[in-house]
């Protein structure tokens, strides 16, 4: 018994620090936010996917084509589009990039 | 000992609560040491669970019979691996499971979830605190393991078709498939709730429900081969509840794992994808209340059982509440692009979503029906085979057919010109499988003929997807035929990892079709000496011979077999009598035939007092290549589950805000 109340005493001793510990960690701080993406951020996040889909979905037309599964029609017709769309993302994350050149990410998508 | 098991389910229950009710407060005000407080509760709840599962585990090991749990599912003569198997032999154990299980994933889930975003994961912790809670008040008030009483001299044993080695893995495996579900769903909540509709949840999720959705499968098959080989009536599927309990989800979880990859590459289908992560953990909910609330015997035992009406309310506001804010976050979640053809890769998935999805629902009316029934009308109603052969055979048949198409068809469109070169070997290897088929007379069974020839097609089709994709691999020069199959498989191991599985499945599908379309049964009572024959093997029965083991008593016929004369052995069917348990199980035996996949299955149906015996035996061709499956299955979903080095740093890049290589 006295075993089990100990254990049940580290545990709970335990338990209770770990759930304290970012307040007794920073028992103050002069910034308690948590850390949300601002419109520009997510606007940019939606870029980057935007361009990584451009750039997949070329990069799956190109196989497809060498392993036949698209005409050369269709490959001339759809490459086209998909290299524009690419090179839009590109670009807006190229404008935006340089018009916030100090610009660091967003603490939480580093730590988050 | 009782007495620090349930101080730490109290102790883990209350920092459940203080994950939910403080992380919801934390991510809602965007208090950050809150936040981070409420996810350091989440894991402490895993250690205090630990201490738990720890505690019962010492109770089963020491016998200690004070433990009603202990008392009601071990007895001093069951082997010590049965015992710590009863862990979750019983509705107690498995709940503890249940909760151990998720404390471990939502621990592991949250610490690994750097792509997730700091926003996100604060509405995780408190919606994995939420579920937590819900099982740590079964544990705590309703169904507790740690219920005591004056300790008895033995106890009752433990089921005999549990005493198994299968035991050991089957309902661990299948919890870490039903609870792994809980993770997809906790960000997919938490990304609406954040109103962050990007791909980070799924990204952020994409191992996790990869992982539950294959230990869910291979838990099935594990499950299948158990009842195979230790229930004793010849089948490993039966239609069950708790059978289809485990079914319904992986369908649901299967459709989400297709239909995602559309959202990845398109950016389509968001409002589904939220719905099938809904689906697919309702149903695994659904799929715990239905094995652990006692509804299936009886609609009568649902007013006995303690947690039924727990569970059925739980469900409903978990479902209720998970559809209102998918709708009001349906302007966020409107996708920007459509679907260009009805003959694309992304169709396709479309259709098999549609038919996954269909599949699993109506599995679902099948299980519901009776109880409905019974609860509006009195009498039990019953939906038995034909119903859901009726629908597996309309759903599934099609499902085949696309794992076969999927492959050979473009993302975006295909031309009737591109489409007829992909076609044309898989379609004429199917074809002339088809006629070979009906030449050598397998047309006894029409399903059965187009289970095969549809399998063909598939099988041809994946092959023909490697050898195309090494081919144009090799072509870009610098690498041999070796290194362009493996750089394959590499750059994209998701989708070769799929085409495994999609493997895994056409091998079940065959093995399925041979195993019942194509079987034969034959039964006899046989005095000593007399024979029976079963598709070309001769059965002779030699007599009894009997031995008494620790916790039981067995019989045994003696049966020799033979095949055109050959001898092939002597096999072993027969009963086992058990003592603390006074139950007795039916010990099939089984001659596995490697060359063929088939087998020839034995059951003593009877042993009689005159010294003769009522024989069953089946011979089920093919029935190995099932079993095959699961290890088939589990490859693949390892090629796909493996880190790719080159997506991660693509990730990495698009999160952090670099800019990203071309």
């Amino acid at each position: 018994m006295s075993v089990a109340l100990v254990v049940g005493a580290v545990l709970a001793v335990a338990c209770v620090l770990l759930v304290a510990l970012p307040f007794l960690r920073e028992p103050r701080t002069r910034d308690d936010r948590l850390g949300r993406p601002d419109e520009l951020e997510q606007r940019r996040l939606a870029l980057a996917e935007e361009r990584d889909r451009a750039l997949a979905a070329l990069k799956e037309l190109e196989f497809d084509h060498r392993t036949g599964k698209v005409s050369d029609e269709d490959y001339r017709e759809l490459v086209g589009p998909l290299r524009h769309r690419a090179a839009e993302a590109l670009r807006a994350l190229d404008l935006r990039a340089a018009a916030q050149p100090a610009a660091e990410p967003a603490a939480d998508e580093v730590h988050g | 000992m009782p007495d620090l098991g349930r101080a730490a389910l109290v102790t883990s229950f209350l920092l459940l609560v203080y994950a939910l009710v403080a992380g919801s407060y934390a991510a809602w005000k965007g208090r950050r040491r809150l936040a981070e407080s409420a996810q350091n509760a989440l894991i402490a709840s895993f250690g205090a669970t630990a201490v738990a599962a720890a505690v019962l585990l010492g109770a089963l090991a020491r016998h200690d019979f004070s433990f009603q749990y202990v008392a009601d599912h071990t007895s001093r003569e069951l082997p010590l691996g049965y015992t710590l198997t009863a862990f979750w032999g019983g509705q107690e154990g498995s709940l503890l499971l249940w909760l151990l299980v998720l404390c471990g994933y939502s621990v592991a889930a949250v610490l690994t979830a750097r792509r997730a975003g700091r926003d996100i994961l604060a509405w995780v912790v408190p919606t994995l605190g939420l579920v937590g809670t819900f099982f740590a008040v079964l544990l705590v008030f309703v169904a507790s393991p740690f219920a005591t009483q004056a300790a008895t001299a033995d106890g009752a044993g433990l089921n005999p078709s549990l005493q198994n080695p299968y035991m050991a893995v089957h309902p661990p495996m299948l919890y870490l498939g039903y609870v792994g579900l809980t993770i997809p769903f906790a960000f997919a909540m938490g990304a609406l709730l954040a109103r962050r509709t990007d791909e980070r949840w799924i990204v952020a999720t994409r191992r996790w429900t990869l992982a539950a959705w294959a230990f869910l499968g291979f838990g099935q098959l594990l499950g299948a081969h158990w009842a195979y080989v230790e229930i004793g009536w010849g089948g490993y599927y039966a239609w069950d509840p708790v059978e289809n309990a485990a079914l319904m989800p992986w369908l649901a979880a299967t459709a989400f794992l297709h239909s995602v990859m559309i959202q990845e590459k398109r950016g389509m289908l968001k409002v589904w994808n939220v719905l099938l992560v809904v689906l697919a953990f309702c149903l695994s909910l659904f799929g715990t209340f239905l094995t652990r609330s006692g509804i299936i015997q009886s609609i009568h035992s649902f007013t006995q059982s303690s947690i039924g009406p727990w569970f059925l309310g739980f469900i409903c506001v978990i479902t209720a509440g998970s559809l209102a804010l998918v709708f009001a976050r349906l302007p966020l979640l409107r996708a920007k692009t459509r679907l260009e053809s009805l003959v694309s890769r992304e169709a396709t998935f479309l259709y098999n979503n549609l038919l996954l999805v269909a599949l699993s629902l109506t599995i679902l009316w099948g299980v519901v029906y009776p109880i409905l029934s019974e609860a509006v009308t009195g009498e039990a109603a019953s939906v038995s085979k034909p119903y859901y052969n009726f629908f597996l055979h309309s759903f599934g048949l099609p499902l085949l057919l696309l794992m076969g198409i999927g492959p050979l068809v473009a993302w975006r469109r295909a031309s009737l010109r591109a489409l007829g070169r992909t076609f044309l070997w898989p379609l004429t290897a199917a074809i002339a499988a088809g006629v070979a088929l009906l030449a050598a007379g397998a047309g006894s069974s029409r399903v059965g003929v187009i289970a095969y020839t549809f399998s063909v097609f598939v099988l041809a089709s994946i092959v023909l997807e490697f050898a195309r994709g090494t081919s144009a691999r090799k072509a870009l020069g610098g690498v041999g035929w070796a290194g362009a199959f493996s750089s394959l498989i590499a750059r994209n191991r998701r989708r070769y990892g799929g085409y495994v599985v999609h493997a895994a499945i056409v091998l079940l599908a065959i093995g399925v079709a041979g195993s019942s379309a194509y079987e034969t049964v034959r039964e006899a009572r046989l005095q000593k000496g007399e024979s029976m024959s079963v598709a070309g093997d001769r059965l002779v029965f030699r007599g009894y011979e009997t031995a008494l083991e620790s916790n039981h008593r067995a019989i045994r016929a003696l049966v020799d077999v033979y095949r055109g004369g050959e001898y092939l052995g002597r096999y072993k069917p027969g009963k086992n009598q058990y003592f603390a348990e006074d139950q007795v199980s039916n010990e099939v035996s089984i001659r596995h035939d490697w060359l063929t996949g088939g087998d020839l299955f034995l059951i003593a149906d009877q042993v009689n007092s005159d010294g003769s015996i009522d024989l069953k035996a089946l011979q089920k061709p093919l029935v190995n290549l099932i079993w095959l499956a699961g290890f088939v299955f589990l490859g693949g979903s390892l090629i796909a589950l493996w880190p790719d080095a080159r997506e991660e740093r693509r990730l990495a890049e698009r999160y952090a805000g670099a800019t990203v290589r071309i």
